[in-house]
């Protein structure tokens, strides 16, 4: 199949790329341009591992085509620090015991991003439905809740 | 007790692995790219069990960037099939054990014929992934499909089709035991009571599919594999008897892995397949599961369908247990007879039972092998056992917490004798522990025994449906044969550790960094720790069944040890000090009571070189540097209670469960944090399993539940409140007094919340004897049935 040229931002980068029509953003991302911290669960829209963030929303990679994102501006798990500066939901996840594996990780921190910086105002049960876009295998979501909780807080400012 | 603490074991230390992981710059299996690597897409059966007449590989070759597409018969000469016997049982399991273990071997791909949806017959090795599963379809095949054999019913019938013809019977396994009287004593207790419960077929379903990239270097002959797996040791050797290479030249690297629970913990064929391509072919080969293939190809478990009798007196004193279970083990059996053995040797729980007679079948039939999976045998037999004794307890009128106290084991009876063999061939002594505190703490957490009966039975009142579920049992952690560990002290004075254990998601790095600097009284941060890897330790057992906190611990133990010694000598000859007068202090080895006198590790190892200028006293032989293997004696008994409030919705059966908790003891705790999160994600897993994961078939053999869209995981929405209390009883077995827990929280879920239901539904005598709980099977207790539909085919006749 021919490849097409594609040109977007990610994680505030220009990048010019080739991709068959039938490539998903996911591939696109991990085997382009060697952004492998987006992570692959079921490549049919269920489990939320491949989240990114597609012009300030959250997008589910393996469902969008890479010539969807031409144009557009994504953000990755590899953006979400500041060089050594970890993201305060990085921070938070560590201390409230949010991940195991860590396979999951990087759609839930995407996920908890787009969700709490579009929302300042969220509530935990918002939250608790909001991350339930995401699965975790190893867990049991009670530390992912809580270090999602907490940004909140600290967003809000209180 | 140990001198090694305080220090860290016991601090919930941040975990090492995090950093990485939230960076997005973990290396999983299949973020590894390498220049020229091709790539791997596998053609599975659609047939549960047909003849292969034909396949005719000529257009996927032909197609656009394939290499190489192979079928069965292509690799007959070249590639010997698994070996089904390879796991025998322990000298001393025999004795007690009655077996007869025929095992069939597991081709790597068959040639004559197919055994379960997903096993493959060809795949194609191409330029990417998008033109390897393109050319699959151009795959044309003739297969003649046979009877397939879909339930263990029918498996055992005497006119069934043969899956293993070599075999002659569809019958993997049978093992028998018996303790006392055993089914004897039937005869003579008070009260009988039989039933047939059935714990239906769920997975351990990691996020991460599993995955192998193998690369091949003909200048040395060497194969560098990676893969998704628990057990790098064992692919390793799998593979180099397979190609006939030596062990050495084959490394086998687990790298981050995203989870695994038992179903990444034996060799598959892929990880033999993908090895032998990258050599035939001399370029890097990937092949990476995905969802479907995995649900499909990837081991199953549970399944298991139990006829349980038991014998009991007035007051409710359980005088026999008779059991008689089948596993359902689909096509193969991974792991030999792992999972009923484990059944067998559990089902006694933590209760003082003087009889018992257990016989177990495990059952070959059309569906994926079935393997062990977070419990292993323990929740299924946990099902059958706790639900019996809730019945008990309804048969007597009594309350179901009552029967269990007065049949546990005391803790002044520790340690106690089973009167049974473990897996290990060693007879049962549970080690250490408080059963009925633990199930007192457990009802206190839920407000104590009184007040909820009173509060439920006052809801009743009010037409709200309040149910208390139990569950007990202990669980043999920390088992054999053996873990392996390198520790040496590098020129620099820093400690590297490197062990057979492959984590995956268990923080291993950060644990054995606990133990170690514990060990040598350093700073965390001096300590470096390899896992997963065999090319830094050369035998090793894996990252299974609970076990790795104890034998990899008991593993870096031994052999530092070994270079303690050494330390010691030398520190003693330049310091001019006896050894008895020596300790470890400051990242070295110092007088005791003399501050200045003091030698770091580094000028330790430097002296310990070898070469001219060595400081060695005479005898002692030169560098830092020990392996040690420990052969734990057996197992160390954790053990827990479950208590859960549930409330049952009587319009639509939904059952809300209000509040969950776990009193665990797995020992001491290396570190809280990771063991609190450990027990937690098993109790999700758990809770999954016992409401709403299913893998079902059709009568044919057909999988129905192929997708996430079928196959239901928790989300967060889903988890219940849950408290984990941890009670810390120390392993008399090892120094650290340490036990294994990776698996409990999964034990207990599904009867706890079966028991939970009965109980609010006691108005009604409800009875629920298998898994999972349905909704709609819940309403119908009620007398209308609005969701009858749900239920399928899998569930065994129940007889009630
Ligand atoms: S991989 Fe995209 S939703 Fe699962
Ligand atoms: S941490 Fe393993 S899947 Fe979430």
């Amino acid at each position: 199949m021919d490849e097409q040229s594609i040109s977007l931002t990610v994680n505030g980068t220009e990048q010019n790329g080739e991709a068959e029509p039938r490539m998903s953003l996911a591939d696109f991302l991990r085997e382009r341009l060697g952004l492998t911290g987006t992570h692959i669960g079921c490549e049919h829209g269920v489990c939320g591992v491949c989240t990114v963030i597609c012009d300030g929303m959250a997008v589910r990679s393996c469902l969008m085509f890479a010539v969807q994102a031409d144009k557009k501006e994504i953000r990755t798990i590899e953006g979400l620090a500041d060089g050594d500066t970890m993201h305060p939901l990085q921070t938070l996840f560590s201390e409230q015991r949010a991940l195991q594996c860590g396979f999951c990780t990087p759609g839930m921190l995407m996920t908890a991003v787009d969700l709490v910086d579009n929302n300042p105002s969220i509530t935990p049960p918002e939250i608790k439905a909001g991350m339930s876009a995401v699965l975790c295998r190893c867990t049991g979501y009670e530390g992912i809740l809580k270090a999602v909780e907490a940004y909140a807080k600290q967003i809000k400012g209180v | 007790m140990p001198d090694t603490i305080p220090g860290y074991i016991g601090q919930s230390v941040p975990r090492r692995e995090d950093k990485r992981l939230l960076r997005g710059e973990g290396l999983f299996v299949a973020d590894i790219q390498l220049p020229n690597m091709l790539h791997v897409a596998i053609a599975r059966s659609q047939f549960p069990h047909a003849r292969i007449k034909d396949i005719d590989l000529s257009k996927a070759l032909s197609a656009e960037g394939v290499e190489l597409a192979i079928s069965g018969e292509d690799i007959l000469e070249q590639l010997p099939p698994i070996s089904g016997m390879q796991l025998a049982t322990p000298p001393g399991y025999q004795e007690r054990v009655d077996t007869d273990i025929q095992i069939p071997d597991q081709p790597l791909i068959p040639h004559e014929k197919v055994r379960f949806v997903g096993e493959p017959y060809a795949l194609v090795v191409a330029r990417n992934r998008y033109l390897a599963e393109d050319a699959l379809e151009l795959i044309s095949t003739d297969f003649d499909p046979l009877p397939p054999v879909a339930t263990t019913d029918k498996a055992l019938d005497e006119n069934a089709p043969l899956l293993h013809e070599k075999l002659g019977r569809n019958v993997a396994a049978i093992l028998h035991t018996k303790k006392g009287q055993g089914a004897e004593a039937l005869k003579t207790a008070p009260h009988r009571l039989k039933r047939r419960f059935y714990h239906h077929r769920y997975a351990a379903m990691p996020m991460e599919c599993r995955g192998v990239v193998a690369d091949y270097d003909a200048r040395t002959d060497t194969l560098t594999i990676w893969s998704s797996t628990q057990v790098v040791h064992w692919v390793s050797r799998e593979v180099a008897n397979s190609l006939g290479m030596p062990e050495e030249n084959v490394r086998c690297i687990a790298p981050d892995v995203g989870g695994g629970f038992g179903g990444k913990g034996h060799v598959y064929p892929e990880d033999i397949l993908v090895a032998y391509l990258a050599r035939r072919l001399q370029r890097p080969v990937k092949w990476i599961e995905d969802r479907h293939e995995h649900i499909l190809n990837s081991t199953h478990s549970r399944d298991n369908i139990y006829d349980v009798e038991i014998g009991f007196d007035n007051d409710g004193r359980i005088e026999t247990v008779v059991s008689d279970f089948v596993v359902d083990s689909g096509a193969y059996s991974p792991i030999g007879a792992g999972i009923a053995g484990n059944s067998i040797a559990h089902m006694l729980g933590p209760y003082d039972i003087p009889n018992y007679e257990a016989s177990s079948k495990i059952v070959l039939t059309n569906r994926t092998p079935n393997a062990p999976y977070r419990g292993a045998g323990r929740p299924e037999v946990g099902f059958a056992m706790e639900r019996a004794v809730d019945l008990v307890a309804n048969e007597l009128e009594l309350d179901p917490a009552e029967v269990r106290f007065r049949n546990m084991i005391k803790a002044d009876q520790m340690p106690y004798s089973v009167g049974l063999t473990y897996r290990d061939g060693v007879p049962i002594v549970y080690d250490s522990g408080d059963y009925p505190k633990a199930l007192e703490r457990a009802l206190e957490e839920l407000g104590g025994l009184k007040s909820i009966r009173k509060r439920q039975k006052d809801a009743l009142r009010q037409g709200r449906y309040i149910g208390l579920g139990l569950g007990c049992y202990v669980e043999g952690t920390g088992v054999g044969p053996f873990e392996g560990a390198t520790v040496k002290i590098d020129a620099t004075g820093k400690i590297v550790v490197a062990t057979g254990a492959c984590p995956q998601g268990q923080g291993h790095e950060t644990v054995f960094a606990q133990v170690t600097a514990d060990l040598w009284k350093v700073p965390i941060e001096d300590v470096y720790v390899t896992v997963a890897d065999t090319a830094h330790v050369t035998m090793g057992y894996g990252t299974l069944a609970s076990r790795s906190t104890v034998t990899a611990s008991g593993a870096i133990q031994l052999a530092s040890d070994q270079i303690k010694e050494k330390a010691f000598a030398i520190a003693s000859g330049i310091l001019e000090a006896g050894e008895k007068d020596l300790e470890l202090r400051d990242s070295g080895v110092g007088v005791k009571g003399v501050p200045g006198m003091h030698i770091s590790f580094r000028d330790i190892a430097t002296a310990a070189r070898p070469g001219w200028g060595h400081k060695r006293p005479e005898g002692i032989d030169a560098g830092l540097e020990a392996t040690s293997y420990y052969e734990p004696p057996t197992v160390t008994w954790a053990y827990a209670s479950n208590a859960a409030i549930v409330e049952v919705n009587p319009g639509t059966g939904q059952v809300l469960i209000e509040n969950y908790v776990e009193v665990h003891d797995a020992g001491v705790l290396v570190n809280p944090a990771i063991a609190d999160g450990q027990v937690k994600g098993g109790l999700v897993q758990g809770l999954g399993g016992g409401l709403m994961e299913e893998i079902t078939y059709d009568e044919n053999g057909q999988l129905l539940t192929g997708s996430f869209m079928d196959y239901l995981l928790p989300s967060a929405s889903d988890v219940p409140p849950i408290t984990v209390i941890h009670q810390e009883t120390p392993s008399p077995l090892n120094s650290l007094g340490v036990k294994g827990l990776g698996e409990g929280g999964a034990i207990a879920p599904p009867v706890v919340i079966a028991n939970a239901v009965c109980d609010a539904l006691r108005p009604f005598k409800a009875e629920i004897n298998s898994t999972p709980v349905r909704w709609g099977e819940v309403a119908a207790i009620f007398g209308d049935d609005p969701f009858k539909a749900t239920s399928t085919t899998t569930t065994p006749e129940m007889e009630k």
